[in-house]
């Protein structure tokens, strides 16, 4: 690869990094409390609510099925009225970050929900609210699972941050595809694929060892 | 142990005894139509150990969550030290919870804290410093016996340790009741035996109100005062330990008894048959001082002898109650003459049938 080629590699690759972090946060911010109302306003939940819970359930899925290609052009106006501008990295953290948040909101909701009921009763027992059992039970019991469902959101997200090269975000996919796939330059495909494959096995790595360390189970 | 904890009031109590921390009346839940109880009132008496045992499903579990508000009743009165809380909020019912421990029968201690964390955690809730209530914590474990293992992780402790760390976390913030729910039943026989000691150790020690619940009557046995027996959501038998084991009055009682009162060998109660050939077979029951020389004075008043088939004299709470079974022959009026002698001891007296070839 030429000098101009391996500049432009560390930068996509930045700009990966950049999009993955960046979105992966927002919707750790935005999915845990909504997994977490999810699951407390569900049936027998701390705080049940049944319509609230159809509610929400209902938004999510509608996120959820939309194709991510669609999605991305589908939100340009919001990404523009949020950004200024819809083309480029920081553009397409919105759209990844709106369709992350409800997939990571559905695995959090399947960790919280795992929390044995006996603990929740437990500390409703000793007097304990709504907000005690959130902090002290629902969140830390739950935390090596919500940790491992993080770790497949933000491997998912390398993958999605890949089609935001259609707006023209960068990154490594819109590398591999416009040198890589467009201009016949093996070279460049190889080396993207195999420098996403570290980047997934290295933040599965870091995941798998972060749980084992906040596991308390075994 | 220091003055944060509630005075212990066992040695005089006297007329204190009859306080009430609890007091049901008819208080009723159903789940759709289903009554899962159906009436119940009951009272506990300050300082006392109260054991309240029905088979699953009988109702208990959701009678012992109504004390705490987990469960809300349909109807009737539940009055925790004087006080009316069927009508409570969620947030009203949240300080008292705060007097009231509860102990469950898998633990349910967190797994993401440590141990002193999760004895410290009813303290926390009630806005103690991080110093006073894990100084607390060690105090109240070094009372259940686990000093060694505050900043262990409860995966790291076995069964009896967990429950040890469940009392001491149901005892934290100074309670005026402790509900036990089966907490024994997921134990061994040997761990069982400690925890109910330790059990009976702290409300000697604190004079501490327990009502427990349990399907073991041999839990009753072992550390209650006074035993309820709950069926289909109803009390249908209510007294102290050893009068409800030396005279079970309904069919559930003494089925629930059976395992652990001695009861006629299955080969002789195979061989029984009801026409009067043969040794006469009695089954006796009498609680009191006289139980013990009860034997004794019948050999004396019979001639002819008698065999003891089964059984023996035990002790609860200081009282004698004994279950035997005997054979008398059947030469002239022996059988008759025992029944005779034997109820005016006071004893029960049954006749069971008659085994033909023992004569």
């Amino acid at each position: 690869m030429s000098p101009v080629m391996i500049e432009l590699f560390i930068r996509s690759f930045f700009e990966t990094v950049v999009m993955t972090v960046a979105s992966g946060a927002i919707s750790l911010v935005a999915g845990l409390p909504l997994g977490l109302a999810l699951v407390a306003t569900a049936k027998g939940g701390i705080a049940e609510n049944l319509w609230i819970n159809r509610f929400l359930g209902a938004i999510v899925n509608g996120f959820r099925s939309v194709p991510f290609i669609i999605l991305l052009v589908a939100l340009i106006p919001v990404t523009r009225f949020i950004v200024g501008t819809s083309i480029g990295m920081w553009a397409a953290i919105v759209p990844l970050s709106i369709a992350a948040t409800p997939y990571y909101a559905r695995m959090a909701e399947v960790s919280l929900r795992e929390v044995d009921r006996g603990l929740i009763e437990a500390v409703r027992a000793m007097g304990g609210n709504r907000w005690t059992i959130v902090r002290e039970v629902l969140v830390p019991e739950a935390l090596p699972s919500l940790v491992a469902g993080f770790t497949v959101t933000l491997i998912t997200l390398i993958g999605a941050s890949a089609m935001a090269g259609a707006i023209g975000a960068g990154g490594l996919g819109d590398l591999a595809i416009r040198y890589g796939y467009q201009r016949f330059e093996t070279t460049v495909m190889v080396a993207v694929v195999a420098v996403l494959i570290v980047l997934v096995c290295a933040i599965q790595w870091a995941g798998d060892r972060l749980v084992l360390k906040l596991d308390h189970k075994h | 142990m220091t003055s944060q904890f509630p005075p212990a009031g066992q040695a005089e109590q006297g007329e204190s005894r009859r306080e009430a921390v609890v007091r049901l009346s008819g208080v009723h839940r159903h789940f759709g139509d289903t009554p899962a109880i159906d009436g119940v009132s009951l009272t506990v008496h300050k300082g006392e150990i109260l054991g309240l045992i029905g088979r699953s499903g009988a109702g208990k579990s959701t009678l012992i969550r109504c004390l705490n508000g987990l469960e809300r009743p349909d109807r009737g009165s539940i009055k925790i030290e004087g006080r009316e809380i069927t009508g409570l909020s969620e947030e009203q019912l949240q300080p008292l919870r705060r007097r009231i421990g509860m102990i469950f029968q898998h633990f349910n201690l967190l797994s993401a804290k440590t141990v002193e964390e999760n004895v410290a955690l009813p303290l926390k809730i009630e806005g103690w410093a991080m110093e006073k209530r894990l100084a607390r914590a060690a105090e109240l474990l070094d009372l259940v016996g686990l000093s060694g293992k505050a900043k262990s992780y409860p995966a790291a402790l076995s069964g009896g340790q967990k429950q040890r760390v469940g009392i001491a976390r149901a005892l934290a913030a100074g309670p005026a009741l402790l509900l036990s729910d089966e907490a024994t039943s997921a134990l061994d026989p040997e761990t069982t035996a400690a925890i109910l000691e330790l059990l009976k150790d702290i409300n000697a020690k604190l004079g501490l109100t327990i009502l427990l619940i349990t399907h073991e009557m041999e839990v009753i046995r072992s550390i209650a005062d006074r035993v309820a027996v709950i069926d289909a959501g109803r009390i249908v038998e209510e007294g102290p330990v050893w009068s409800v084991f030396a005279n079970p009055r309904t069919a559930i009682t003494q089925s629930l008894l059976s395992g652990i009162r001695p009861h006629l060998p299955q080969h002789v109660a195979a061989r029984l048959v009801s026409e009067p050939v043969g040794e006469v077979v009695l089954g006796v029951d009498l609680s009191g001082p006289d139980a013990g020389v009860l034997l004794a004075g019948l050999s004396g008043a019979l001639a002819g002898g008698f065999r003891l088939i089964h059984g023996g004299v035990e002790h609860i709470q200081q009282q004698s109650v004994a279950r035997f079974f005997l054979g008398i022959p059947p030469a002239s009026d022996g059988p008759a003459r025992a029944v005779a002698y034997l109820e005016r001891q006071g004893a029960k007296v049954e006749v069971l049938g008659h085994v033909p070839g023992h004569d």
